[in-house]
């Protein structure tokens, strides 16, 4: 496949394994936040681009083609690194031990299968569909995400700290204000970001590629001081986001509703099974939620937490031990207002035959039936407001209904 | 058509600033014609100029110096007359040195003052973002600029925008170039800051499509050029304030007329002619604060501080006729071989190849010398040849280039230059500031160096960040090259994993790096 950057250099010189991160929030409170029955819902909503493995995360253990289709990668039951089984047939990645004490908690839920209305496998367009809500690509003026903070009745502005981010997601961006906040000024390129260009550079302007790899100082870390994995940054960078948007959010006045994004989940080489490149993405991700849990305190009891991809990826694995663009991934639902403790799943099998296109997980759920049972009912916005307005044409994707406890 | 659109190439990068993006069609432009496209900009001369509102005249700017210094030493004598002795003058908040790598100044500075760890130390600066825009809607209030560091910045914008807007670049590469050429630096002083793009403005612009001799002499004769060469204290020491004070010649603004802005260095001149010639132009000043010479600010000819007699040059003797006598010289300097060969050199190494071919060099300086330095000819010839449409493009893109190229091709007239200022600083090429008087180098050596590579793609990195989700990746890079972008450059663009990764990608892609 040359569909993919080597990544065996991935985990070079610099701490910042995930120079993407962002976070936005709405400007105002809920109009009904803090309302007679003390019910103050907040929804963080978590963009993970580059399409995550679904198949590498909650795995079907159970099915039994996913072994032979993953491969080496696959996660397993046994073995030093035991998959978190979730029920008699999924099984949660080993690096995501938080979000297993939330399912068992019944504080989180998986809703395996899943996918966009788009059927297509480009990043960006597969991410527009993602955060816009539309049907199709090309729509970007708004995100979803706005457009149901403008169904709702504005309350008073949040006053709270907030400062300009570098940017907001789509899925936040439209009519409705929003604040925007960055941990840090992150001024590297991120590792993936800086492969990649290495690679092209070997393939056309090998001067550029010494004098880069140089400035990267991958000569060192190729010739051993820096090669050991680094996995405590990936996850303190992922933390560190959601520490600091869960302090926002936990106070009295500060944002209900908030999006960001992790990159770095493109995994066409080397993408690891139950430790590897993937694992450590994940267990960033994984902190980041338990950042969100610890950091909300009582307000996580309020809280729902959507994880989402554009797309998914190839059910089997590619020549360089990773997956390419596919289709049928999962969404994660966690926090302390979620009706967890289940994967939910019209599972389509990994048959050939049931593969879409003869490559990837058939999805059987709508990812936008799914995020419109979240918006019913944490804010209580009406089937039409959500078929029309927030999703626009999706009338056929039927809330999901008892997500939220 | 993959021919024409190398060819389009090759005008827009190698000549120009590189395609704008929107709707420009500034490749399909250059792919019909392109050597018309480039030559284009070479019919207006006086689209060289640059004028804009609130820029001043290098004698305004000196009076508003002096001006400013008044007032800061008043300021100072006050608060000490006023204060007891132990009481510091109240403290000027100092602005934090940051890294500041986007091209939207104010919401990086908002988000550098964030830290990692205390997310609520923001509570006392609350800050909205407007959806979707790109510019936030206000920033602290940092300490307010004097009047020295407005005007740089307007200079500097105006440049920028001049550069950003043009149809090809041409003439604005011409003014970097020559500007570069006959460079003073900023960092001298205050009044060199504020006399920065005046100086490119009064003395490089108007001379760009004219006569060599013209603009050397106004270059050496605008106040600028002499207070960052040192020749406002140089004074013949027969003269008779050289007699007065006890001081005498300083040869910096000679030896650097000779070496650097004409002859070149074994161009045929010895230690004697330096010396003679730092003689001839003493007197060569500008009017300080006290207006005894002129209106403060302006170039005088100061008799007073000139060497007097004869002067031999070169083999030539030089009759005692003030001012007159400097003029000659320089005039005679300028149509000198030495100087033919060194700019046709450096013309072409500029715009063709570290080593250029000897052909277009000889080429090059022939109509130097048969139209007495005419530049406009010196640029016709330099369009009108083979080699500079054959030769690979292999010269690396200066910061300056590589940040004007990103600006155009995104499609964003900046209207603040403090990112450009800040990611130029960064990258080893602050505006009008280089480290000597030979001015920023023009190898590709030196700007393809490790450091400044992984600068850059921080950068780009910063750029595609911000402006990328708002961006199609791919009609940027139609726009940067069509169909002359390489297979690899088109593949890592389309297999990003995202659009702010997709355009770090292209800016830092060879297409973009290279020219």
């Amino acid at each position: 496949m040359t569909d993919c950057i080597e990544n065996r250099l991935l985990t070079s010189r610099r701490s910042l394994l995930l120079g993407g991160a962002s976070f936005a929030a709405w400007a105002y409170l809920p109009k009904f936040a803090r309302a007679a029955d003390g019910h103050d819902p907040r929804l963080i909503v978590v963009i993970l681009r580059g399409a995550l493995d679904g198949l590498s995360t909650v795995a079907p253990l159970g099915d039994p083609d996913y072994a032979g289709l993953h491969g080496s990668i696959a996660l397993a039951a046994e073995g030093a690194h035991p998959a978190i089984m979730l029920d008699s047939f999924f099984a949660l990645h080993p690096a995501m031990p938080e979000f297993a004490r939330m399912y068992r908690d019944k504080h989180a839920a998986v809703v395996h299968a899943v996918a966009t209305p788009y059927r297509d496998r480009s990043h960006f367009d597969g991410q527009d569909v993602l955060e816009s809500g539309h049907a199709g690509p090309g729509r970007v003026q708004s995100g979803w995400l706005n457009r149901a903070l403008e169904a709702l009745p504005r309350g008073e502005r949040v006053s709270s700290g907030l400062a300009v981010g570098p940017t907001t997601p789509l899925v936040l961006r439209g009519n409705a204000p929003t604040v925007g906040w960055a941990p840090v000024a992150l001024p590297q390129a991120d590792d993936d970001t800086a492969m990649r260009l290495v690679d092209l550079y070997r393939h056309r302007d090998p001067a550029l590629a010494m004098a880069l790899s140089q400035g990267l100082q991958l000569d060192k870390a190729a010739s051993g001081d820096d090669m050991k994995r680094k996995p405590g940054n990936a996850v303190a960078q992922m933390r560190q986001v959601a520490r600091g948007a869960a302090k926002l959010m936990a106070a009295d006045d500060g944002p209900r509703i908030a999006a960001l994004a992790f990159d770095g989940w493109d995994t066409h080489a080397n993408e690891g099974g139950p430790i590897g490149r993937l694992a450590f993405l994940l267990g960033g991700l994984d902190g980041a939620l338990a950042e969100f849990e610890s950091g909300l305190g009582d307000r996580w009891r309020d809280t729902v937490v959507v994880v989402a991809t554009e797309f998914g990826r190839t059910a089997r694995i590619n020549g360089t031990d990773g997956t390419d663009h596919g289709t049928g991934t999962i969404a994660l639902l966690a926090g302390g207002a979620v009706k967890g403790g289940r994967v939910i799943s019209d599972w389509p099998g990994l048959k050939l035959a049931s593969l879409h296109e003869g490559r990837d997980l058939k999805p059987t759920t709508d990812l936008r039936s799914v995020i419109k049972g979240v918006l019913q009912d944490q804010f209580g916005l009406s089937d039409r407001v959500l078929a029309e307005m927030v999703f626009p044409d999706s009338a056929a994707a039927r809330p999901m209904k008892g997500l939220v406890a | 058509m993959a021919r024409d659109s190398q060819a389009a190439l090759v005008a827009l990068n190698r000549f120009g600033f590189g395609a704008r993006g929107g709707a420009s069609g500034d490749l399909i432009n250059a792919a019909s014609d392109p050597r018309g496209f480039v030559k284009a900009e070479l019919a207006r001369a006086s689209g060289v100029l640059l004028e804009a509102p609130g820029l001043q005249s290098t004698q305004q700017l000196g009076q508003a110096v002096f001006a400013y210094q008044d007032q800061v030493k008043q300021a100072r004598e006050a608060a000490k007359a006023t204060a007891p002795a132990e009481t510091p003058a109240p403290a000027e908040p100092k602005p934090v040195l940051r890294r500041n790598l986007s091209l939207n100044m104010a919401a990086t500075e908002i988000a550098g003052q964030t830290t990692d760890t205390k997310p609520a130390d923001n509570a006392s600066k609350p800050e909205t973002m407007q959806p979707g825009a790109a510019a936030p809607a206000a920033k602290p209030a940092p300490q307010p600029l004097n009047v020295i560091q407005k005007t740089f910045r307007a200079e500097a914008l105006a440049r920028l925008q001049r550069a950003t807007l043009a149809a090809c670049g041409f003439t604005e590469r011409l003014v970097v170039f020559w500007s570069n050429h006959f460079c003073i630096s900023a960092s001298k002083g205050e009044l060199a800051r504020i006399w920065a793009g005046a100086f490119e403005r009064e003395a490089i612009r108007p001379h760009v499509l004219g006569r060599f001799a013209d603009m050397l002499r106004a270059v050496e004769q605008h106040p600028a050029m002499l207070f960052f060469l040192d020749n406002q204290q140089s004074l013949g020491p027969d003269s008779r304030a050289g007699q007065n004070r006890k001081r005498g010649l300083n040869e910096n603004l000679a030896r650097e007329i000779m070496e650097l802005h004409t002859l070149g260095v074994g161009g045929g001149y010895t230690q004697d002619d330096v010396t003679s010639l730092a003689r001839i132009i003493t007197g060569w000043t500008f009017a300080g604060r006290q207006g005894q010479l002129g209106p403060p600010g302006s170039f005088v000819f100061n008799t007073n501080a000139h060497q007097p007699g004869p002067h031999m040059l070169l083999g030539k003797s030089y009759e005692p006729t003030g001012l007159a006598q400097g003029e000659a010289a320089l005039a005679d300097i300028a149509r000198h071989p030495s100087t033919a060969n060194f700019i046709a050199t450096k013309f072409a190494r500029h715009f063709v190849a570290d080593d250029p071919p000897p052909a277009l060099v000889a080429r090059l300086r022939d109509v130097f010398i048969k139209t007495e330095g005419d530049l406009k000819a010196l640029a016709t010839v330099l369009v009108d040849s083979d080699e500079a449409w054959q030769a690979p493009l292999t010269k690396m893109r200066s910061p300056y280039d590589f940040l004007v190229a990103s600006g155009r091709l995104l499609a964003r007239v900046p209207e603040d230059p403090g990112a450009y200022l800040n990611n130029l600083n960064l990258l080893g090429q602050p505006l009008w500031s280089p480290a000597g008087p030979n001015g920023f180098p023009d190898t590709s050596a030196a700007w393809a160096a490790p450091e400044g590579m992984k600068l850059r793609l921080d950068i780009a990195a910063q750029i595609g960040a911000r402006l990328g989700n708002n961006i199609d990746p791919l009609d940027l890079l139609e726009f940067a090259a069509a169909d002359a972008a390489s297979i690899e450059t088109r593949k890592a663009v389309e297999r990003a994993e995202s659009r702010p990764q997709a355009l770090a990608l292209l800016l830092m892609s060879p297409e973009m790096q290279r020219r």
